[in-house]
């Protein structure tokens, strides 16, 4: 089998005495994309940090084109960030600079684009998802929820990296810009070759986007497989969880 | 409660935390001596801390000089020494108070900034971006604010001294009724070469420390805007302080020989 594009073993990240990550294991292929769902505050967005290094795992092992990469620091860890693009869940938009500043910030950073050139890009980027070429003199705090979290999903994937990450793509957006992003997601992946690690609790975008999906529960990833098997996983959590339903085996702490 | 557990509980977070400023310093610096370079940061940067700093800093310079003048002129007619006035002020002025006024103020205006800006930036996860856009933060948001800090302080308290200066004379000849030309020659002739860089090697280090302490605080800020106030305040805070301590360590190293 081919060396997986991620290969995350045995990852475990506490704050505190608060245990979030607790051993999860799972692989992103090459030009694969794969979908993490779980509930609100199971520590999806903190995988994503780990992987990014934005976050120091406790213990376990991340390697990337089969490089560990846990406790990497300085130039190598900036050379292997290269390769990752990231939609923040918050959108995470340079408040000082302009829109399509911010979607060109790699291109000129990373890959030493001329200004002009990155600019050109970055309004066809816009483009992609849905805004005219005016929004890029906009500053971010002009926009609306969904149109930061298009112009993050636009930053995320301008420099065409090789691995990207979408912390809930399509959260705060109306159902037709949803499908649009999905499309463009299903297109970075088909056509760039891109391979894809979302976060989505929207099941339908999950769908779309994913060739498989892992479910995190306490911690560990719980269900792994093709997105076609999701209705036939077998698994009470997962059952529950796609459907949405309050009774189950995944009990809310809810004081009483 | 064991009191000596308490004091090396203290002792023991003060040591970490000193440890902790120290390590940011040698990245910081680090930063600043390796390529890439983002000047066009450090321009904006020397701009916002010399140029914009100019009104207040002149305007605290002019009347600690007048003051300066008047005060002495009192003092000293007691012991009948009232044409030490000017060598006074000028000595004064370039020596202490034309560094650490201007350190101070400076501290209040861009130190305040710095932690805002950068504590922000870290709370809405915009720091975490820049890593993952190729960019190291200490190298993009942290070595220009050093580097213009550092380089910017001494032009400002050049800028005071003379201001502050000038106040003394405008007090002495106007008010106190000194001949313009001795006020003058009073100042000049007792002038030490040293007097004037001493004080701005003072600027120089005060300006690190503003730089260092605003970026520091709100680097390693969190816990949202609750956070970025309190790094705000501690950045200000902490720099009066170590501007304070570290104006008599380089005065003790400049004059105790002497
Ligand atoms: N910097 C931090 N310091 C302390 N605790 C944190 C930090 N970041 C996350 N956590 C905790 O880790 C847990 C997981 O957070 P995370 O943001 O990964 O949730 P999530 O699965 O992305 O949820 P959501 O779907 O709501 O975005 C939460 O309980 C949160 O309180
Ligand atoms: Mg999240």
């Amino acid at each position: 089998m081919a060396t997986p594009k991620i290969s995350i073993r045995g990852l475990k990240k506490r704050f505190g005495s608060k245990i979030v990550l607790d051993g999860v294991d799972l692989d992103i292929g090459v030009a694969e994309s794969v979908v993490v769902i779980g509930g609100s505050g199971t520590g999806k967005s903190v995988l994503l940090k780990c992987i990014l290094g934005l976050l120091e795992p406790e213990d376990g092992s991340i390697k990337i084109d089969g490089q560990e990469v846990v406790g990497m620091r300085g130039r190598e860890r900036e050379a292997i960030n290269t390769k990752f693009g990231m939609l923040f869940q918050s959108a995470a938009l340079f408040d000082s600079m302009r829109v399509w500043e911010n979607v060109a910030f790699g291109l000129i950073a990373a890959q030493k684009l001329p200004k002009a050139e990155a600019k050109k890009i970055a309004i066809e980027k816009l483009g992609q998802v849905g805004l005219p070429p005016q929004t890029g003199e906009l500053y971010p705090a002009e926009l609306s929820g969904g149109m930061k979290k298009r112009v993050g999903l636009a930053r995320a994937i301008a420099t065409q990296p090789e691995i990207i990450f979408f912390d809930e793509p399509t959260t705060g957006l109306d159902p037709i810009m949803s499908d649009v992003i999905n499309d463009l997601i299903v297109e970075c992946v088909h056509v760039l070759g891109a391979s894809a690690l979302s976060i989505t609790h929207d099941m339908a975008s999950c769908r779309k986007i994913a060739n498989r999906v892992a479910m995190l529960y306490q911690g560990k990833i719980i269900w792994d497989g093709p997105v076609a098997q999701i209705d036939h996983s077998n698994n009470p959590f997962v059952d529950q969880f796609i459907h949405g339903r309050a009774e189950g085996p995944i009990r809310m702490q809810i004081p009483v | 409660m064991n009191p000596l557990a308490t004091i090396g509980r203290f002792a023991i977070a003060f040591l970490q935390r000193i440890g902790a400023v120290a390590f940011f310093a040698s990245r910081a610096v680090s930063h600043c001596v390796r390529p890439p370079f983002y000047l066009r940061h450090v321009g904006l940067q020397m701009m916002e801390i010399g140029y914009y700093s100019l009104p207040v800093v002149g305007m605290t310079a002019l009347f600690t000089g007048m003051v300066l003048a008047l005060q002495s002129y009192t003092g000293f007619a007691r012991f009948s020494a009232e044409g030490a006035v000017a060598t006074v002020v000028v000595v004064s002025i370039t020596r202490e108070l034309g560094p650490v006024i201007a350190g101070l103020m400076v501290a209040g205006r861009i130190g305040a900034s710095m932690a805002a800006e950068i504590g922000t930036m870290r709370v809405t996860e915009q720091i975490d971006a820049l890593h993952t856009l190729s960019t190291n933060p200490m190298k993009y948001l942290v070595a220009p604010r050093i580097i213009a800090g550092a380089a910017m302080l001494p032009l400002l308290v050049l800028v005071a001294d003379i201001i502050g200066v000038f106040g003394g004379y405008i007090v002495g000849v106007y008010k106190l009724d000194f001949n313009a030309g001795t006020y003058l020659k009073q100042t000049f002739d007792y002038l030490e070469v040293m007097d004037v860089v001493s004080g701005l090697v003072k600027a120089s280090v005060f300006g690190f420390i503003i730089s260092l302490m605003g970026c520091y605080h709100g680097y390693n800020s969190d816990g949202g805007a609750q956070g970025v106030g309190r790094a705000t305040t501690n950045a200000v805070v902490s720099a009066s302080i170590l501007i304070l301590v570290f104006n008599y360590g380089i005065t003790e190293i400049f004059f105790s020989g002497r």
